[in-house]
């Protein structure tokens, strides 16, 4: 697998959050992937962004062009130096929130991706990575 | 501050969102919603996202918030013209948003508000 390009992209405002999704989308266009595949993404980018900025206290979006063969992919990587998850059984439980949100945001945007991995400890901050594949 | 406009159709409230929808207005559109639904009396409102290329949870929430407040203030919601896949990842994504009446298109969302105002 190799990595054609990359780059990285601040998320420390709200407006910060619609312009990640924006540069996402045309990401996902690029990389060829389907109108489907594509909203999905984004929307998880959307729901990653929103907790980077609301639990981690902000962070960086990191992303990187992938190909694999025959297939091309995205990947993306929330990281921010917040308080980090401690409890990271209940937080991917389906409907749970901490804040005021809906409980959706961690394991509605692992469903909405081919690869999802979260690292996370008290203290130490969050790091999630996403990846969709065409 | 930046705001979604609310246009208002006889007993109906129409509102097209056409911009990025960030999270400060989508708050925003709840409040303003909720001023022009006492202000006016409407009977209806409804929400055209044909033009949004996401939902997330947040917007979500917001909408059934929109429709819960509305059905407090005798006033019925209808959401229309969502974009095929943004239904489907709203579905993936686990946000059924129950309580909430949706319609294809703008023709269709005023036809079941007129007839649900004719029915009371």
């Amino acid at each position: 697998m190799k990595v054609t390009d990359k780059g990285t992209r601040p998320i420390r405002t709200e407006q910060d959050i619609v312009l990640a999704r924006q540069a996402c989308r045309k990401l996902a266009q690029d990389c060829g992937l389907r109108l489907v595949a594509q909203t999905k993404l984004v929307t998880a980018v959307s729901e990653l962004a929103r907790n980077t900025l609301v639990y981690g206290g902000g962070g960086d979006l990191d992303w990187e062009m992938l190909e694999d063969g025959v297939r091309r992919g995205i990947r993306i990587v929330f990281s921010d130096e917040g308080p980090g998850i401690p409890d990271l059984q209940l937080a991917m439980t389906e409907g749970w929130t901490s804040g005021g949100g809906l409980g959706l945001g961690l394991t509605g945007a692992k469903r909405l991706v081919n690869e999802f991995d979260l690292e996370t400890a008290p203290g130490k901050g969050t790091r999630i990575s996403i990846t969709q594949w065409t | 501050m930046e705001r979604i406009p609310i246009l208002r159709m006889g007993d109906f409230l129409l509102v097209t969102v056409q911009v990025e929808m960030h999270d400060q207005l989508a708050l925003n559109l709840q409040e303003d919603l909720a001023d022009r639904i006492s202000a006016t009396a409407a009977r209806g409102v409804l929400i055209d996202i044909s033009a949004l290329e996401i939902v997330d949870s947040f917007i979500g929430r917001m909408i059934a918030n929109i429709s819960g407040l509305s059905k407090i203030m005798d006033a019925q919601t209808v959401l229309v013209g969502m974009q095929p896949a943004v239904a489907i990842t709203l579905v993936e994504l686990g946000l059924n948003l129950p309580g909430v009446a949706t319609a294809l298109n703008v023709d269709r969302g005023m036809q079941l508000l007129r007839h649900s105002v004719q029915q009371q």
